[in-house]
């Protein structure tokens, strides 16, 4: 009850937040969202094989609760706008305050509402999807333990915490990654999903030192108060604090060169890659950068560190786009487009456009997660997850293919769909920033935007050719997936087709007021008007790339011949290896740590370190040697021995005393009397 | 008032006590020559609650309470005794000697 109370503690006030609401009740209950999924996740955990179900309900529940809770969030925060901040203290070290907090304002409640709502649909989709697996529960405890990370991560109103769900968030995607450990690629893929985010985690630990020793707190109100005040302490060190940080965002959201790991994570069960793709896991890079984002966008701060990010986020979106075009597994194919969807929104935060960068984070998550799930829906028919065993599925399964081409086309940008809208306000915002500070670079960009846009399409009208049209090559009678998939997928398609409108550049700006609803300015520039013309280049670059690959593969898909058609010479090896990037990984990095390096470790260890401790040892036994033969036994014992027996003998001659007699012993007790009697009146 | 007498008489007692407690075999004269010390007290304490004019009379009450506790400890000791008697035909105290070694 003394935790309750503590929770329910005051709101902190802060001068600025005057004209927003904190929320009220809602606000303050807020620490729910990420304890009530990690709470029901060891309900799974202890109960959830007796449950009839299997656990599956209490997943669905937690992500019910959230998604109920976000959306209640969403609504009151379009009516409103609220920013609240609880914390409580945990532990006190030194001056730093390590806090448990939940931070409810315009930017996690989009967050929570996202995680929710796709979260909810993929659960509900994942019942259908592991039907039958040897790991049912325990992979729904790990999944709901997934959500509960991401939630933990955005709910936070501090760095450390934020670490803590960053972990968290990892090493469930460790356990789910590796869910079919049977294979030992799967457990490969895992290691290195780890591995890679842990390289870059380092970024980030050096972020979080950095800022907390020069600002002395790690709360994301006092970091940004720092910033707004223009603290010249931080404003020196910020340059490279916000590097760092940025590298654990490329990390998280794997963005060039930490990209290798994501298309690896396709070995996963699909709802896990939809999930991970759509609303937990990759989005935290991004999420971490907008949480911070006036540390980037504040003049004398780390601007410069977004020519840097909007560099990376271009490499990506254009180079892990074409990769997607030469990819036969149609998981790798969504993937390497989720790592193209995750350079726009890099590209849109270094181009200073935080509304445009996380629209497009809320737009994507809503499309790649159908995307995902409808993936998965073949698969689950065709037992398969390479295109060439796929086609003419179009017939066979008329609600996946419906949804898949929402989701597909909103991916594309074709008006009017999420994507469409999203995608152009980051082109619109990378064009404001050529004409200010990007300079050329950002007209760069710009065109390599543009470039990627019509690749989107391209890859996406061969996904959908060689997936559902043509003749069926695979084995078996592929079928429509039972409702319990079936439903997620139109719900997540309705989104799709509408989630743009939340935002439309000087009609509707709701989704840029939401946002915008945080303790401190932004700074950022949004677009008042829809830029007719760049829209009109965004939407007939996609279009052309649809017609071109309706071109190319159309005729293919329903001739059977020649199901790649995309064999440029130079370029084509180039992609398929991915760019050599693994080979020169695994070559330049893992070869030397897996050979010299480990061989002259294990040489130091067996020499250097096991012969400073067996030295250290001998000497221990030599000298212990001595005080045993000399000290213990000579001169310890032998005390110990006069006392044991000078005891033993004068106890053998006393017990003669001891007669039985009670009369001689009252004449004792009279006689001792006596004596303290007669001791007394001497003595005083 | 003069004390000294009441403490000589005391003493008297006491001693007797003493010597009956040390050198009686039998139990039930025992136990009569711890009742003669405890009379020996009551004594002491009723000729000094007289000689010190305690408002509250405490010598007085307090040898009230010795001869309650006396007569609860006899009547426990002649029970002892009977017993004893019962099991073993005879009350002499140099007969009892389990307390030993």
């Amino acid at each position: 009850m003394v935790m309750l109370a503590a929770l329910l503690g005051a709101p902190l006030a802060s001068p600025e937040t005057a004209h927003l609401s904190d929320g009220g009740v809602l606000a303050q209950w807020a620490w729910l969202i990420p304890v009530v999924p990690l709470v029901l996740m060891f309900g799974i955990v202890f109960f959830g094989k007796r449950l009839p179900a299997g656990g599956w309900e209490l997943a669905e529940a937690a992500m019910l609760f959230v998604a109920v809770y976000g959306v209640a969030l969403l609504i009151m925060n379009a009516s409103e706008g609220i920013t609240y901040e609880g914390s409580i203290e945990i532990a006190r070290i030194g001056s730093y305050v390590i806090e448990w907090g939940w931070v409810v304002d315009g930017l996690s409640i989009m967050m929570y509402a996202v995680v929710g709502v796709v979260g909810l649909a993929v659960f509900t989709y994942a019942k259908g999807y592991m039907k039958g697996d040897v790991r049912f529960t325990w992979f729904f405890a790990a999944f709901t333990m997934f959500a509960g990370a991401m939630l933990v991560l955005v709910s936070s109103a501090n760095l450390i915490q934020l670490i803590v769900g960053w972990e968290l968030v990892g090493l469930a995607s460790y356990l789910l990654i590796g869910h079919y450990w049977e294979d030992h690629a799967n457990n490969a893929a895992a290691t290195k999903a780890f591995l890679v985010n842990k390289i870059a985690d380092v970024g980030l630990f050096i972020g979080v030192i950095i800022i907390a020793v020069t600002v002395g707190s790690f709360r994301f109100t006092d970091i940004l108060n720092a910033v707004a005040e223009g603290d010249s302490a931080l404003a020196q060190v910020a340059f490279w604090a916000g590097l760092a940080l940025f590298i654990g965002a490329m990390g998280k959201s794997a963005q060039f060169p930490f990209h290798v790991w994501l298309p690896d994570a396709m070995a996963g069960p699909t709802p896990v890659s939809s999930l991970m793709h759509a609303a937990t896991m990759v989005t935290a890079g991004v999420y971490l950068v907008g949480r911070m984002f006036p540390l980037y966008q504040t003049a004398g701060f780390a601007v410069d560190v977004k020519a840097i990010m909007i560099v990376v986020g271009a490499l990506t979106l254009f180079l892990t786009g074409l990769i997607a075009l030469v990819q036969d597994d149609i998981k790798k194919v969504l993937a390497y487009s989720t790592l193209s969807q995750l350079g726009y929104m890099t590209a849109a935060m270094g181009a200073g456009a935080y509304t445009a960068g996380l629209f497009h984070l809320f737009t994507h998550a809503f499309f790649k997660g159908l995307l995902f799930l409808c993936a998965g829906s073949v698969i689950h028919a065709v037992h398969s997850n390479n295109m060439s065993d796929m086609g003419g599925l179009r017939k066979l399964m008329p609600w996946t293919y419906r949804t898949f081409l929402v989701g597909s086309l909103a991916l594309a940008g074709i008006f009017p769909l999420a994507g469409f809208w999203s995608k152009d306000e980051i082109l619109a915002s990378i064009s404001f920033d050529s004409g200010h500070d990007g300079g050329t670079i950002a007209t760069v960009v710009l065109v390599a935007a543009i470039a990627g846009a019509f690749v989107t399409a391209f890859y996406m009208a061969r996904a959908v050719y060689l997936t559902f049209f043509g003749e069926y090559k695979g084995h078996g009678h592929p079928h429509e997936s039972p409702r319990v998939m079936t439903y997620p997928l139109i719900g997540l398609g309705v989104l799709s087709a509408v989630a743009g409108f939340a935002n439309v550049p000087g009609v509707f700006t709701g989704f840029t007021e939401w946002l915008a609803a945080r303790p401190v300015a932004m700074g950022d520039h949004h677009a008042e008007a829809i830029n007719f013309g760049l829209a009109g280049i965004g939407l007939a670059v996609a279009l052309l790339g649809v017609v071109a690959g309706t071109r190319l593969w159309k005729r293919d898909a329903a001739t059977q011949q020649a199901r790649d058609t995309f064999r440029i010479p130079v370029l084509y090896p180039l992609l398929a290896n991915k760019y050599y990037i693994d080979d020169l990984y695994l070559k330049g990095v893992v070869g030397p740590i897996k050979g010299p390096i480990a061989r002259f470790t294990n040489w130091t260890n067996t020499y250097l370190i096991d012969g400073f401790v067996n030295a250290f040892a001998a000497v221990s036994v030599f000298l212990s040697r001595i005080v045993y033969h000399g000290l213990d036994q000579r001169g310890i014992d032998l005390a110990f021995n006069a006392v044991s027996s000078a005891t033993g003998e004068a106890g053998d001659a006393l017990r003669y005393t001891t007669s039985g007699k009670i009369q001689d012993y009252a004449a004792a007790l009279f006689a001792g009397a006596v004596l303290l009697v007669v001791g007394f009146l001497i003595f005083t | 008032m003069i004390v000294n007498q009441f403490l000589v008489l005391a003493a008297l007692l006491f001693s007797i006590g003493i010597y009956g407690v040390l050198v009686r075999r039998n139990a039930v004269l025992v136990l009569l020559s711890i009742e003669l010390m405890l009379t020996a007290v009551n004594i002491n304490l009723v000729a000094f609650g007289q000689y010190v004019q305690d408002a509250l009379l405490s010598g007085q009450v307090f040898a009230l309470f010795v001869i309650t506790v006396a007569a609860a400890e006899v009547g426990i000791g002649l029970a002892i005794v009977v017993l004893i008697f019962r099991n073993r035909s005879s009350a002499n105290v140099d007969e009892l000697d389990l307390l030993k070694w």
